[in-house]
Formats: C-alpha cells, sequence, structure tokens
C-alpha cells in the first residue's frame, strides 16, 4: 500500500471511513435473537457428474454483510442460482427466513419475496434510461394489467431520486443506460436491486473490471447497504474483501472450507493451500 | 381526460406516429371523394381498382404493426402472423358464405356450394352462428386469439426463443395451411370462400360499398395503431423492451415475462385476424394458401423494409413493399422474388433501422 501513496493520496484515509462504515453496519443489523435470514442446508448440484455444490451448508444472519471467496469452480455462483431458483438442486434445503421455502418458488417469486441479486457481467437495459431502468425495478405489482396503467407516485418518484442519489447517477437520470461506464452501470444495477427493497442481496463480483476510485465508491456503497438489508458478496478481489468484510466464508469444491473474520479466514492452513497461498 | 386529449399525450412523444395518422385520416377522406365524386373521366378519378387496392395495403399495414409490436417490441420474431390473419379471414368468409343463401350455383339457402358438392346434408356445427355478422365479428376475435394463447402458453411457459420460437411459428402457419387444404376440414378445401355477395346487405360489388370497407379499415388501423402505442408507452410496454433486451434480468425483477410475453402475443394476433377479416370482402376470396409460410415471411420483411420498433414504420414498409409487389407482379412477373431478396438483404446491410432510419431524428419516436 505504502508504495502507492503517490498515487492514491487518501487511501489510508478511505480505509479508516471504510473501516467505521463496518463497524456501523454491525451495530445497525438486529442481530442473531431474529433467527437467519438465509439457511442453506446440505445443498448439492451436480452438472454432468461434476459437483458444483457438495452438500453445502451455510447460513446468513440479517443485516450481516457477508463475502464468500473461493477459487473459479468452487461453487460461489451456483450457491447463487439455487439461491434464486435459476438453479434446483439435488438435494438439500435452501429456507430464506423461516417461512419461505426457496426450492418451491419460481425465479420471479423469489425476487418478489425479497432477494435480490446482480449479476457478475452488469446487465441494465440498454435501451432504456437510467430512470426508467429504475422505474421497471420498483417493487410492488408487477402483473401485466397492472403495469398497462401504472403511473408514478410521487412516493414512487421521491424513492427513484433517493435510489439515484446512493448510486451517483441523479446527473444521468435521462441518458439511455448504454451510455453509461462499466462502473456507472453496476451501481444502476446495484440501484435496481435497492428499487426492489430486498431483504437479501446477492452481489456477484461487484467490483471486476472497475477502477481503484469506482471500487472504493463501490465498497462505500454496499456498506451503507448493510444492516438494513442483508448483503453475500462474491469477489476475487481480496483488497476489496479485506475492507468490506466482516465474516467471510471460503468454498471450495462446493464446500465450506473455512469461515470466520478475514484474520482468521487468512491464517487457515487449508485456505492458505488451496486459494490465498497461490 | 378527455379521448383526444388522451390522444394528443400519446402523440406527443411520437412525431412520425402523428404524421402517419393524419396521412392515414387524408386518405381516409380524399380517396373515396376522388372515387365517388369525381367523375370517371376526370384524371383525378380514383378507379374502384386502386380504392380496393388502398384498402388491401391498409389491411397489410395492420398484419405489419401486429408483427412490429411482437417482433421490434418484445423481441419474438413470429414467422407465422399469417396464420392468424388468415384465421380472422376465413371467419369472415364463413359470414360471407352464409350471406350468399339460395344465390349459390346449387341454389341451396342453408349449405354453401362446396359442400352441396361434397354431398353434405346439413352443416356442420362449427358453421352454426355465421349467419349473424355480430357472431362472426366475435369470432374474428376470439379464433385467433385462442389459438394464439395456445401456441403462446405452451411455447413461452416452455422457454422456447429465438429461431426455436420462429421455426415453430412456421410450422404452426404450415400445419394449417396442411389442414385448411382438405376437403373434410370444411372450409371448402383447396379453392376456399369466393363469390361472396354481400355484407350486412349491401351488395359488394358496388363503390360505395367497397368505399365504406376502405374506410373501416382506415379505421381499424388506427384504432390498432393508438392501442399498440398506449401499450408501447406504458410501463407495460418498457417491461415488454426490457425482456427484449434482456429476458432473464426481467425476470429477476420479478416480472412474469411468459405472461407478459402471451399478451402481446395474443393483442398481436387479434390485430392480425381483424386485418384477414376485413381483407377478404375487399378482395373478395380465401383460400388456404393465405396461410403458405412464405406470406409470413414477407410480413417480417416488409417490417425490416418500414423500420421496426416504431409501429408507422412498419405500416409504412408494408404498403411500400407491397406497391412494389404489385408493380413488379404486373411489369415483371418472375422477377419479383429476386426483388424482395435483394430489399431484403439490402434494408439489412444498409439499412438497419428500415427506410424510417432515413427520417431525422426528431420525428422517429423511441
Amino acid at each position: 500500500m505504502s508504495a502507492s501513496s503517490l498515487d492514491m493520496p487518501d487511501v489510508s484515509l478511505r480505509t479508516d471511513t471504510l473501516r467505521e462504515m463496518r463497524d456501523a453496519a454491525v451495530r445497525r443489523a438486529p442481530g442473531p435473537l431474529q433467527g437467519k435470514i438465509l439457511y442453506l442446508e446440505g445443498l448439492t448440484v451436480s452438472f454432468d457428474g461434476f459437483k458444483a455444490l457438495d452438500a453445502l451448508t451455510l447460513y446468513v444472519d440479517p443485516g450481516e454483510l457477508r463475502c464468500v471467496i473461493g477459487p473459479n469452480g468452487a461453487g460461489k455462483t451456483t450457491m447463487m442460482d439455487v439461491v434464486t431458483g435459476k438453479t434446483r438442486p439435488e438435494h438439500g434445503s435452501a429456507w430464506f427466513g423461516r417461512n419461505v421455502d426457496l426450492l418451491a418458488l419460481t425465479e420471479a417469486e423469489i425476487a418478489q419475496a425479497g432477494i435480490g441479486r446482480k449479476f457478475q457481467k452488469p446487465t441494465v437495459f440498454e435501451f432504456l434510461t437510467v430512470f426508467e431502468n429504475l422505474e421497471l425495478a420498483l417493487a410492488g405489482n408487477k402483473s401485466f394489467w397492472r403495469m398497462l396503467v401504472a403511473r408514478l407516485t410521487p412516493g414512487q418518484r421521491e424513492r427513484i431520486d433517493e435510489v439515484l442519489e446512493i448510486i451517483g447517477l441523479t446527473a444521468q437520470r435521462f441518458v439511455l443506460a448504454r451510455t453509461l461506464s462499466h462502473g456507472q452501470k453496476q451501481w444502476l444495477e446495484i440501484g435496481m436491486l435497492l428499487m426492489q427493497e430486498p431483504e437479501l442481496l446477492l452481489v456477484d463480483e461487484p467490483v471486476a473490471g472497475m477502477t481503484p476510485q469506482e471500487t472504493e465508491r463501490t465498497a462505500e456503497l454496499l456498506l451503507s447497504l448493510a444492516g438494513k438489508h442483508s448483503v453475500i458478496v462474491v469477489e476475487h478481489d481480496m483488497d476489496f474483501v479485506r475492507s468490506i468484510a466482516r465474516r467471510v466464508t471460503v468454498l471450495h469444491e462446493g464446500r465450506v472450507l473455512a469461515e470466520g473474520d478475514m484474520d482468521q479466514v487468512q491464517n487457515d492452513p487449508r485456505v492458505v493451500e488451496v486459494y490465498l497461498g497461490a | 381526460m378527455t379521448a383526444s386529449s388522451s390522444v394528443r399525450t400519446l402523440l406527443r412523444s411520437d412525431t412520425g406516429g402523428a404524421l402517419f395518422l393524419a396521412l392515414l385520416a387524408g386518405v381516409a377522406i380524399v380517396v373515396p371523394l376522388l372515387n365517388l365524386v369525381v367523375p370517371p373521366s376526370s384524371p383525378l378519378h380514383v378507379s374502384t381498382f386502386v380504392l380496393t387496392l388502398i384498402g388491401k395495403y391498409m389491411c397489410y399495414a395492420m398484419l405489419a404493426l401486429a408483427v412490429d409490436l411482437i417482433w421490434g417490441y418484445c423481441g419474438i420474431l413470429s414467422l407465422g402472423h399469417a396464420a392468424f390473419f388468415s384465421l380472422g379471414g376465413y371467419a369472415m368468409g364463413m359470414y360471407l358464405m352464409r350471406q350468399i343463401g339460395p344465390r349459390g350455383v346449387y341454389g341451396n339457402p342453408i349449405l354453401p356450394d362446396f359442400m352441396v358438392f361434397l354431398n353434405w346434408t346439413e352443416l356442420p356445427w362449427f358453421w352454426l352462428g355465421f349467419n349473424h355478422f355480430w357472431f362472426a365479428t366475435v369470432m374474428m376475435v376470439l379464433v385467433p386469439a385462442t389459438m394464439a394463447v395456445a401456441f403462446g402458453w405452451l411455447a413461452f411457459r416452455s422457454r422456447v426463443t429465438g429461431v426455436y420460437l420462429s421455426i415453430m411459428t412456421q410450422a404452426l402457419t404450415y400445419a394449417l395451411m396442411l389442414a385448411f387444404f382438405r376437403n373434410d376440414m370444411g372450409f371448402g378445401g383447396n379453392n376456399g370462400f369466393t363469390d361472396f355477395k354481400d355484407i350486412l346487405g349491401f351488395d359488394l360489388q358496388q363503390d360505395a360499398t367497397r368505399v365504406v370497407l376502405v374506410v373501416a379499415t382506415a379505421v381499424a388501423l388506427a384504432t390498432s395503431f393508438l392501442a399498440s402505442r398506449l401499450i408501447v408507452a406504458s410501463r407495460a410496454g418498457r417491461v415488454i423492451r426490457a425482456i427484449r433486451d434482456a429476458e432473464s434480468r426481467t425476470r429477476f425483477l420479478g416480472y412474469r415475462v411468459e405472461s407478459y410475453k402471451l399478451w402481446v402475443f395474443v393483442f398481436s394476433a387479434v390485430i392480425a385476424g381483424i386485418a384477414g377479416a376485413l381483407y377478404v370482402p375487399q378482395v373478395g376470396i380465401i383460400n388456404p394458401s393465405e396461410f403458405a409460410p412464405i406470406n409470413s415471411i414477407e410480413v417480417v420483411i416488409w417490417v425490416a423494409v418500414g423500420g421496426r420498433g416504431t409501429l408507422y414504420g412498419a405500416a409504412a414498409g408494408a404498403a411500400l413493399v407491397s406497391y412494389a409487389k404489385t408493380f413488379f407482379t404486373g411489369a415483371l412477373p418472375e422477377m419479383w422474388l429476386y426483388a424482395l431478396g435483394a430489399i431484403f438483404v439490402f434494408v439489412t446491410l444498409f439499412l438497419p433501422r428500415g427506410l424510417i432510419g432515413l427520417l431525422p431524428t426528431s420525428i422517429r419516436a423511441r
């Protein structure tokens, strides 16, 4: 870090800010008394004999910001696919809170139930404006007939303005999403998640391909969301994970290899062997 | 909000659409006058042949509009929309056949000629009610809609998309063509229906009747345009474009993509059906060749030439390409298919937005 101090003069200050935000997020979280927000137990998924998930068990607390790391093929994306209903496991159970059985719901129903997902590759609606992208992501009844006559209420307009503020795209509200930069598209997509007012956010590699400034902005954004929402972040960038995570889960070959804070995980010999040691 | 002010709101962001409607209104007023009022000796006189040709182009424009809605906005390339057009046409044809009554060659007051010819003694159950215009009108909408619901529900629920869906729509229209070719289907076999006499008691050979049909077609075209525009400009319309551009993303936002596709598909099929129903009394014939797969492909070319994703562009493309077809099949009949292919290749390579892309951006709607 010290070598790059010329390029990024206030990096230490920013790290402090992030640490403060992280602690604040932890304080905001409702705590473990209310039960978990996500229960994944014994999930097994195989593709042509290859076990993408092998009896994976994972719990997430309400308001937690959890980072999931692991080498390629460890099952990170498959896990998200199962939670969002894209892939069905052969064995195991997946519950959202105590009452919602995720394996019994379709993708749309899971989204309606309060789980939002941001994909690895930013997918925003390129030929709609930033504002319209957020408008479509609004929570509520989404049937064809309702949408045919839907008008924005003042409250909804305010909500869109608020989210535009959070993701820093207020000035770009009326431009087509295709004209945004890579980083801006990622934020727009996070904004779209926020419009759905999800309880749980799944964020897949949010900082891949971002500049250091954009990465830092994204870290702030995610930390400002934790506490109010539960957030699961899948990421490869270790500096980024270190700056935001309190609890880290390391996946390897479809199983949980280690779980704990960043220091514990980094010093775990098994983790060092399969992932960090490389 | 009054009807006229809501139309104005709808067209505020769509100058091209407003121009299109103005042009359509102009044609619907001027052409009938030039046909009925201006004497045939005058060079300004519009012959009944040209009048009917204009009515025919308007029916094609409606069909193109239907295809643009489903393809240009929802990304579903239907290569079977002529099937819905023909089903609507057959519903109208059945009414017109029943209107012939005892004036047929065999003079049977109930049975159309082809049934007498097949030695049938009684009207099949599915012909009952078609002597009433209201019943036929309901069927013009209901039959294409039902077919679209059945096909769309199965296809979209199974998440058939892209080229596979296009091939299935081709198969659909081809299967219907083969079915309608059979004499025992009860739809006149390969001859279909023709020799119509009158509609609602008005002689179809009269100029005045033809004028009314053309005006009715113009009204139907304008109404379909406005209804489609209403859908496209609503939030549902933005969802539909979202489905076109990133289907699974839309699903993860909590939209039931299948149901959106199905409703748009059904609405589009209904427009196509009404277009077919208006087409049949004007051209005076409907037979199974209307279901031919090539017809549906031609519609897609109209839309591509006009410019997809604008609605009025598709309508204009239908009229222009059909005019070119009328011209070519008169002057150089064997060259038409080559010319059509050449137009399609040219437009795809050099005018990806179609002819509408040549207009200044201030006119084009998003």
